[in-house]
């Protein structure tokens, strides 16, 4: 960047030195053709999946010349079975991963935090060691047991693991929360006679609900999303989830059926938009204090 | 002020009662497992009939009995390769930008931050294949505007990976988010006594902005590093679930899903694991002992 100061004078710059007013508008300009850019595909989703089949590559065209509802009809239909009934399994499944979340993870995470027990070192380091670990070192172990257990095509395979806090990062994020909580609290609780459970309910529980809705935002997206485990636990069409439905749409193929798939595309987004535009802040706030991946 | 004795003393009871999801989780899910799966990688099981012990057969089959494996290491590979540096230089970028105080900080943030949280989804895998099929909406620029007559991205094995590549690149958001929180963190301080150094704003950030943000390069190199190796729904969507053309997008985890789910042979898959454990722990371990030589920490003055 072209820089006039005078540097004969000791006066210190500031920091970050205000940009000036013409470097301003270029650095505006630039993000703003680059946010152009990396939305330009959402964009071309959304207008494309109003186009009929036949004139979404032809015809590239950013405003549609008329709304062409037949793609949500028709893919809203499905293959073998409703979308609806594959919306209803996403978010059965994703509800339950957010309650279980919630409730396991803050029991342990109060226990690490608040409570003295044996082994609470090595059981602490342990914990910290699984939120690293690839979820391929345990994948094959577990579907064979949760097969003996007769579970597959059923939702427990997914859902059991998160009422037993196996994704520990979010013990994590809330034992660093719980100790910003001022232990002063737990001791008045104490000295009015609650034990434990009494200030987890009463104390804890009701002030750790920022750390809460990080670790439900980011449990519904995470479950929301995923693909591997479904694609290994649901087999039968009924039991599909979103992920599952729309690459039942792309293996169906013909070019008939571009439309179909990109309109559900779209929809099967759109609850993620809606808790991206919700808890934004929260979302950014969780990635930028905590690292978690977006 | 000690605290009451109440508090102080041993509460094991207690405890483990709230502590019982994860002892279930962690044993029954977690540690079990692992130990299962480093059982299963020396034997031949197919899920249906007792495991067999083959010793180390599984393990030398893999160093060089089968070329998909080798050609799925090799994929992967060079998707980390690719794609972490472009991810973070361009989240790096970015947040430079971003840093230096504009108005709609927040909007550009959610803006760029946006692809990143849908990117993993199977929606967006999709949508990425229709851009970069044949007669996809970016061959439709390449035509119109440039006159070029460019392959099909998508179906070429020279340039399905590249596909992908940018796929993750595109994801550059939640790496940003965190160089955005560094930058913040860097005292005013700092700048202050550059300047009265007569440092010069590209000294400033080659001598104060880098250092100070290198245990942040450092930790989303490690997490993107990590997370990279572990890709699989972009894999499968955009190669249709073959890892095609040619292979040439067989990703590791789609090759070990393939060999667990589909072939059954699980004994096979958990070997391919573990290797992925361990590949993934000694990539972490070398950015762990390269880190003394260029990551500076505040307090080491």
């Amino acid at each position: 960047m072209t820089d006039m100061t005078d540097t004969t004078t000791l006066r210190a710059e500031p920091a970050i030195r205000p940009v000036r007013p013409r470097a301003r508008l270029w650095m505006h300009a630039f993000l703003i053709l680059f946010g152009i850019v990396m939305l330009y595909p959402l964009v071309w989703l959304a207008v494309s999946s109003f186009k009929p089949s036949g004139i979404i590559f032809s015809d590239t065209s950013i405003i549609p010349r008329h709304f062409e509802w037949e793609n949500y009809a028709r893919g809203w239909a499905g293959v073998a079975a409703p979308f609806k009934t594959f919306f209803l399994n996403s978010f059965v499944i994703s509800g339950l991963a957010v309650i279980g979340n919630c409730l396991s993870c803050s029991f342990v995470a109060y226990a690490f935090a608040r409570l003295d027990f044996s082994f609470k070192k090595p059981l602490f380091a342990l914990m910290l060691m699984t939120i690293m670990l690839p979820v391929h070192a345990t994948l094959i172990p577990q579907y064979v047991l949760f097969n003996a257990f007769g579970w597959i095509n059923t939702i427990l395979p997914i859902v059991t693991p998160k009422f037993l806090a196996v994704e520990a990062f979010f013990i994590f994020l809330m034992i660093q929360f719980i100790r910003g909580i001022p232990r002063e609290l737990d001791e008045a609780a104490a000295i009015d006679g609650a034990g434990p459970i009494r200030i987890y309910f009463a104390v804890i529980l009701p002030l750790m609900s920022p750390a809460l809705v990080t670790t439900a935002v980011f449990s519904f997206l995470w479950t929301y999303e995923d693909f591997l485990s479904p694609l290994i636990y649901l087999t039968s069409i009924e039991n599909y989830v979103v992920p599952q439905g729309l690459r039942l749409l792309q293996a169906a193929r013909g070019s008939s059926s571009w439309g179909p798939m990109l309109a559900m595309s779209l929809l099967s987004l759109v609850p993620m938009f809606i808790v991206f535009f919700v808890f934004q802040r929260k979302l950014i706030d969780g990635i930028a204090t905590t690292g978690l991946k977006g | 002020m000690r605290s009451t004795r109440n508090l102080k003393k041993r509460q094991n009871g207690v405890a483990f009662l709230f502590l019982s999801p994860w002892l279930i989780g962690f044993t029954l899910l977690t540690l079990g497992p692992i130990l299962g799966s480093l059982y299963l990688s020396f034997t031949d099981y197919d899920l249906f009939s007792k495991p067999e012990w083959t010793g180390l057969d599984n393990y030398a089959r893999l160093m060089g009995g089968d070329p998909r494996y080798l050609q799925s290491l090799k994929v992967t590979l060079g998707y980390v390769l690719f794609s972490v540096p472009l991810k973070l230089g361009f989240a790096l970028f970015i947040a430079l930008i971003l840093n230096r105080g504009l108005r709609g900080l927040g909007f550009y943030r959610s803006v760029f931050y946006l692809p990143s949280l849908l990117g993993g989804s199977v929606a967006v895998a999709l949508m990425w294949r229709q851009i970069f099929s044949y007669d996809g909406i970016i061959n439709h620029f390449l035509w119109t505007y440039l006159g070029y007559d460019a392959p099909s991205w998508i179906t070429n094995p020279d340039y399905a990976l590249g596909t992908l590549v940018l796929l993750a690149a595109w994801q550059f958001g939640a790496p940003m988010v965190i160089f955005l929180a560094g930058l913040k963190q860097i005292p005013q301080d700092m700048y202050d006594a550059a300047a009265i150094d007569g440092a010069r704003p590209v000294q400033q950030f080659f001598f104060v902005t880098i250092p100070l943000l290198t245990p942040i390069i450092f930790f989303n190199f490690v997490m993107q590093t990590i997370g990279a190796f572990q890709a699989f729904t972009p894999s499968y969507i955009i190669s249709d679930g073959t890892g095609g053309p040619a292979d040439s997008t067989l990703f590791y985890t789609l090759y070990l899903y393939e060999q667990a789910f589909t072939n059954f042979e699980m004994g096979y898959a958990s070997a391919i694991a573990w290797v992925l454990v361990a590949i993934i722990a000694a990539a972490t371990s070398v950015s762990f002992l390269t880190a003394k030589y260029w990551v500076h920490y505040g307090d080491e003055g």
